[in-house]
């Protein structure tokens, strides 16, 4: 069984953002950076299928980035992934899902993948778009917002889950893409003995140039931040004068 | 100006967001015509021919059989755009039709103006505008985004050949949502769990405030996903939908999501390192603490 995952190194989302000078995209000097969430649970699921068919599995780790995101691949290999390939690209984040998709299927094309992990959408853009049309590029059935998946044989049953908790019960065949939805599974953390058994895992590295064949449909005119409207009254200070004062407000306010 | 308009259905009933697809037409001032894989009993009121392909027989479920359903409708009405709701079904839908188009895909507007259009990024906390690059477009419209219009009218039903195609991927059935053990929804003080408090062994903190006001808890997703507190505790729109007269949320960002179920409190009071986290744009006040920190410091004031 062959398994690609997909996974896009993201700015830690509790970051003060700045923006750069271009006015399109986010200031990524001081930023930190880490594997984006959705992906988390698309590698563990991965190395879930590894471990549970006996030696027949292989997995690609797959990021498409800045020298930077190699950090991210490794991390995959840490939690089990076999291979790593890193598509180097310093102008990644100013690429529309549609050029990454491209990327994505034109590596994908030749290599006759069983399965295709994706997370249902990347943090920083939130377009929940690279799955799918990875999926129409290569022509197989995706199946999207995954919170279970369980494989037997060449057959799969996953659970997509829809709004109100409700989940829709799917089955499909393989080749497929799958894109994977919080709470599919709980990503475990790499151990230490893995992390250095991950450092004799090979990355190959690829210019994008190799791999794109597609311009933009998509253009940014830029990024801010939200107007404040409506915004809260914001207290700061030492935590126990702000407690006295909350704790008056809410007496005040007779919530207690 | 003219809109093709992909409302859904699911278990029997066409989904709210339809009349917020509606919505956002009116408030384009644009043309609409209407494609629904669905019942007739569920069609939507409105003056719009509404293509209408018999769910019944081609399946709730059927991506492929409702992509084709979808272009044929587009094929005829020759639409400027292609919207849906960003939802489930749509943003597995939307970027099906865009790659079959070749057509620019911008997902989850929340505002647009002359073929300039406002999405969020960064887990809400910044905000982008984007133009298309094609002159045909498909959109995903974030809920709540836009005001939904007015139910009336009478659609001019054109029914479309529907042929029982079994797609590559087939339905099997649904899962309810786990059953419910605590009824927040009846709840005067709720008090959230966030990722913020940082670990499982800190909740009781939490919980001693909410105790202390007499309420319940609460939390979001990844606290319940990571099983520190159960499924029944979710607020939000995979959760329950609350409305308490004081809700406080504990280390919660404020993803659209988590608003979705809590929005129509009363009163918010939020506890976040960050003083830029999109909470702020709802709650009335925001302390910018640490919790572990400040919810023990306000407990104890509050038994003084
Ligand atoms: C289809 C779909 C459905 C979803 N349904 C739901 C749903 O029903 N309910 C739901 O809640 N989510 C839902 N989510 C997930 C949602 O998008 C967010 O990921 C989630 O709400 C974030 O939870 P959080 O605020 O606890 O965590 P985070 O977003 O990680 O935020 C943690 C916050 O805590 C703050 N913080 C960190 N440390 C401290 C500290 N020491 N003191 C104070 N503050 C601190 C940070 O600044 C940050 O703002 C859904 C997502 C999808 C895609
Ligand atoms: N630069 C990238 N490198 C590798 N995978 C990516 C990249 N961008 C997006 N993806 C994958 O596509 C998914 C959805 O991304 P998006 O459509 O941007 O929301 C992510 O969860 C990743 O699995």
């Amino acid at each position: 069984m062959k398994i690609l995952v997909c996974v896009k190194q993201v700015a830690d989302m509790e970051s003060a953002f700045k923006i750069d000078a271009a006015g399109t995209w986010i200031d990524e000097r001081e930023i930190a950076f880490r594997m984006n969430e959705y992906d988390e649970y698309a590698v563990e699921q991965a190395v879930r299928i590894k471990e549970q068919r006996e030696g027949d599995t292989d997995i690609t780790i797959l990021s498409i980035g800045p020298q930077r995101v190699t950090e991210t691949v490794k991390k995959a290999l840490a939690m089990g992934g076999d291979r790593g390939v890193h598509v180097s690209d310093d102008a990644s984040a100013r690429k529309d899902p549609w050029q990454i998709a491209s990327i994505i299927a034109a590596f994908a094309i030749d290599k006759q993948f069983d399965l295709i992990f994706t997370g249902m959408q990347s943090q920083d853009r939130g377009s929940a778009q690279v799955g799918v049309f990875t999926a129409e590029r290569l022509g197989i059935p995706c199946v999207t917002t995954v919170v279970e998946f369980v494989l037997e044989g060449g057959d799969v049953t996953a659970a997509r889950e829809l709004e109100g908790g409700v989940k829709m019960i799917v089955k499909f065949g393989l080749p497929a893409v799958v894109t994977c939805q919080l709470g599919l599974n709980r990503p475990r953390y790499p151990t230490l003995p893995n992390i250095m058994k991950a450092r004799q895992k090979e990355i190959k590295s690829i210019p994008v140039s190799e791999l794109l064949n597609e311009d933009p449909l998509l253009s940014v005119e830029k990024i801010y931040h939200p107007e404040k409207k409506n915004h809260a009254v914001v207290l700061e200070g030492e935590v126990s004068e702000l407690a006295d004062r909350v704790a008056v407000m809410l007496k005040e306010k007779s919530f207690r | 100006m003219k809109l093709l308009l992909v409302c859904e259905y699911r278990q029997g009933r066409l989904l709210d967001g339809a009349y917020e697809l509606l919505g956002f037409a009116d408030r384009l001032n644009a043309e609409r015509a209407v494609v629904t894989i669905a019942a007739d009993v569920s069609v939507p009121k409105c003056n719009a021919t509404v293509y209408l392909a018999d769910a019944e027989r081609v399946g709730e479920y059927n991506p492929d059989a409702h992509k084709r359903i979808i272009l044929a409708a587009a094929e005829r009405e020759q639409p400027d755009a292609i919207v849906f709701s960003h939802t489930v079904y749509g943003w597995d839908m939307a970027p099906r039709i865009a790659s079959s188009l070749k057509a620019a895909l911008i997902s989850e507007v929340v505002a647009s103006t002359e073929g300039r259009f406002e999405v969020p990024c960064f887990n809400s906390k910044m905000r982008r505008i984007i133009t298309p690059n094609t002159p045909r477009i498909v959109l995903t419209i974030q809920a709540g985004a836009f005001a939904p219009a007015t139910v009336e009218g009478s659609p001019r039903i054109e029914r479309v050949e529907s042929e029982s195609a079994s797609g590559r991927a087939e339905l099997a059935g649904y899962e309810p949502a786990p059953m419910k053990d605590i009824d927040l929804g009846r709840a005067e003080v709720i008090v959230s769990v966030g990722r913020g408090v940082g670990k499982k062994e800190n909740i009781p903190v939490v919980a001693a405030l909410a105790r202390e006001l007499g309420g319940e808890l609460g939390a979001t997703r990844p606290v319940v996903d990571a099983g520190w507190l159960e499924y029944s505790h979710q607020v939000g729109s995979t959760g329950q939908i609350v409305a308490p007269k004081l809700y406080v949320a504990c280390g919660i960002s404020g993803a659209i999501q988590h608003l979705a179920g809590m929005k129509r409190s009363d009163f918010i009071l939020a506890i976040n390192k960050d003083k830029d986290a999109p909470i702020a744009s709802i709650a009335d006040v925001l302390v910018v603490a640490d919790v572990m920190q400040f919810v023990p410091a306000l407990t104890s004031r509050l038994q003084q």
